[in-house]
């Protein structure tokens, strides 16, 4: 029965998630951390999650990336259920995690070590494409010349511009981000917002973005989702229509602000729904 | 600046050395200490000087005991901390094991190798490997054990399996660890070989200083003692020099969260 589901499902849908329950915890701790879940997204599609915190943003982030299996329902990932096959997602969280003992160059080439076709010429590569691939995306974040660096040198915003590009370098179809800029300060979130925005529509990758910021979500996504606390459930799915590229301007637009605080009364009225329960 | 700073350093802790030792020279002549009790710094590096022809063949003894049970104590260490690190139903299991091996006091296990293998090296060599194994094997586990979990997730997501997370991840971040316990353990074996040499053995520093104390040749034994200091502080540096070569980027990184 799975592998009629897997042929059945077109191609036009990169991932979805087929009335997903997880669980957590055993005996009297157990709970539902996410409740019937159904998601289909499509190749290129930039998603923004929002919603109260433990809500299972998360959770679906791993369900995707195939870090976690449903406690019950089905998760597909081009067009298989994951599990089945890797296809080099490429993620990025707010703790930015380079490794101490590579450069800066070398953490954002560590990807193309792993995923294939990559990895099979890593050691031919890696002085010359690869070499030029990692400046390149270095180049495009505002880190030229800090390929040589080590992670200690850079502050946390520079940290983490790198860790978009490590996230990026193999071309990944899936682009996972869990609150990649909640550590940073308002400026450097909104350059990092556009260079996000432009590194999208160059290669369109399929995108989840995690986020509290309502703005950033706003920015980014052409679609968010607005998830209730727990268990959590997707109680909102909004196309954003905004035209590309958006820029600080666009943030200034009624639309734009309408779409914010819309997006705030519903977590706020996700949140207020959870109080009883507690 | 960071270097003239760890220059700075080494000038004040050898100035507090040789402080320390003046001390010691003027308060034993200040208050008539008998050299049977105390003999002064003095008399203890000449000592050490003029015996020194009767002492090597017993320091290279001490030296190599240290050294064989060190390297036999690393091999075994390792592979007992890979094992224990990379599971963690291992770990779990094993942990209260290796606690309790490490509360034996070495001195209670050196009587049952005597009884098993006679006195002389080979007890030595037992007793300097048990006593350094411990430090080793815990760390090379901890640092095998605990990779940060986003790092893990980003590498899974990658599709990387659990050799390319052991190559690129965990065998890295683990050097650290494990050469901090091997300056450590080489300190240890040298506590382990010196104290079975007391009990059980007829070659050594162990064996020198016992009978220099049942002979009341208290300047012998306390140049023995400085022997012991100068070779501990020795292997040491060593393994402090080749820490720094090798994974001098964990150093560098805490200087750098120091300010
Ligand atoms: N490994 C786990 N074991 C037990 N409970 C877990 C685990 N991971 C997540 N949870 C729980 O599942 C719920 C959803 O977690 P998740 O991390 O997806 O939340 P989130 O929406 O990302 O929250 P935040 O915005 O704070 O990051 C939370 O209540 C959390 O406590
Ligand atoms: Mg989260």
């Amino acid at each position: 029965m799975e592998a009629g589901l897997t042929s059945a499902m077109p191609t036009s849908r990169i991932a979805q998630l087929e009335n997903v329950n997880v669980r957590f915890g055993k005996g009297s701790n157990a709970f539902l951390a996410l409740d019937r879940t159904n998601l289909t997204v499509h190749p290129g599609d930039f998603v923004a999650m929002v919603g109260p915190s433990g809500c299972g943003k998360s959770t679906i982030l791993k369900l995707v990336a195939g870090l976690l299996r449903p406690t019950e329902g089905h998760v597909f990932v081009a067009g298989r259920e994951v599990g089945a096959e890797r296809i080099g997602i490429g993620m990025a969280f707010q703790n930015p995690t380079m490794l101490p003992w590579l450069t800066i160059r070398e953490n954002i080439m560590l990807p193309l070590k792993i995923v294939q076709p990559y990895a099979a010429t890593f050691r031919r590569d890696k002085r010359t494409v690869f070499y030029d691939r990692a400046e390149g995306l270095l180049a495009k974040v505002g880190l030229t010349g800090f390929g040589d660096r080590r992670p200690w040198e850079l502050s946390g915003g520079m940290l983490q511009r790198a860790n978009l590009c490590r996230a990026l370098v193999h071309s990944p179809k899936l682009l996972m981000l869990d609150e990649p800029f909640g550590a940073l300060d308002q400026f450097t979130r909104e350059e990092l917002w556009s260079i996000l925005q432009e590194l999208w529509m160059e290669t369109r990758p399929t995108v989840f973005l995690v986020t509290h910021d309502l703005r950033e979500a706003a920015f980014l996504a052409s679609r968010i989702l607005v998830m209730s606390a727990r268990p959590g459930r997707v109680t909102e799915d909004r196309q954003v229509d905004l035209a590309r590229p958006r820029t600080l301007e666009t943030t200034f637009q009624p639309e734009f602000t309408d779409l914010t605080n819309d997006l705030r009364r519903l977590i706020v009225e996700a949140r207020q729904a959870k109080e009883p329960a507690q | 600046m960071t270097l003239s700073q760890r220059s700075l350093d080494h000038v004040k802790s050898a100035s507090f050395i040789v402080l320390l030792f003046l001390a010691w020279e003027v308060s034993c002549v200040l208050f008539g200490i008998s050299p049977i009790v105390l003999p002064p710094p003095s008399t203890v590096i000449s000592t050490l000087i003029v015996q020194m022809p009767a002492l090597w063949p017993h320091i290279l003894q001490t030296l190599l005991t240290t050294m064989v049970g060190f390297l036999l104590g690393m091999v075994i260490g390792v592979a007992l901390g890979a094992i224990v690190g990379v599971s963690r139903t291992a770990y779990n299991v094993a942990y209260p094991l290796l606690v309790g091996f490490s509360s034996i006091p070495k001195v209670a296990v050196v009587p049952i190798f005597v009884l098993w293998f006679g006195s002389g090296t080979l007890p030595a060599i037992l007793t300097a490997l048990t006593t350094c194994i411990f430090p080793i094997v815990v760390n090379v586990a901890t640092g095998l054990a605990t990779t940060e979990p986003e790092m893990e997730d980003v590498l899974k997501a990658l599709g990387a399996n659990r050799s390319q997370v052991f190559w690129n991840v965990s065998l890295p971040r683990t050097m650290p660890y494990f050469f901090a316990s091997l300056k450590v353990a080489v300190t240890l074996a040298f506590v382990g070989t010196v104290l079975s040499e007391t009990v059980a053995a007829n070659r050594g520093i162990g064996t020198v200083m016992m009978m220099a104390t049942a002979s009341f040749d208290v300047p012998l034994a306390f140049a023995g003692l400085l022997a012991l200091a100068l070779l501990g502080i020795l292997l040491y540096a060593v393994f402090a020099v080749i820490e720094q070569r090798i994974c001098g980027w964990a150093n560098r990184k805490q200087e750098f969260a120091m300010g």
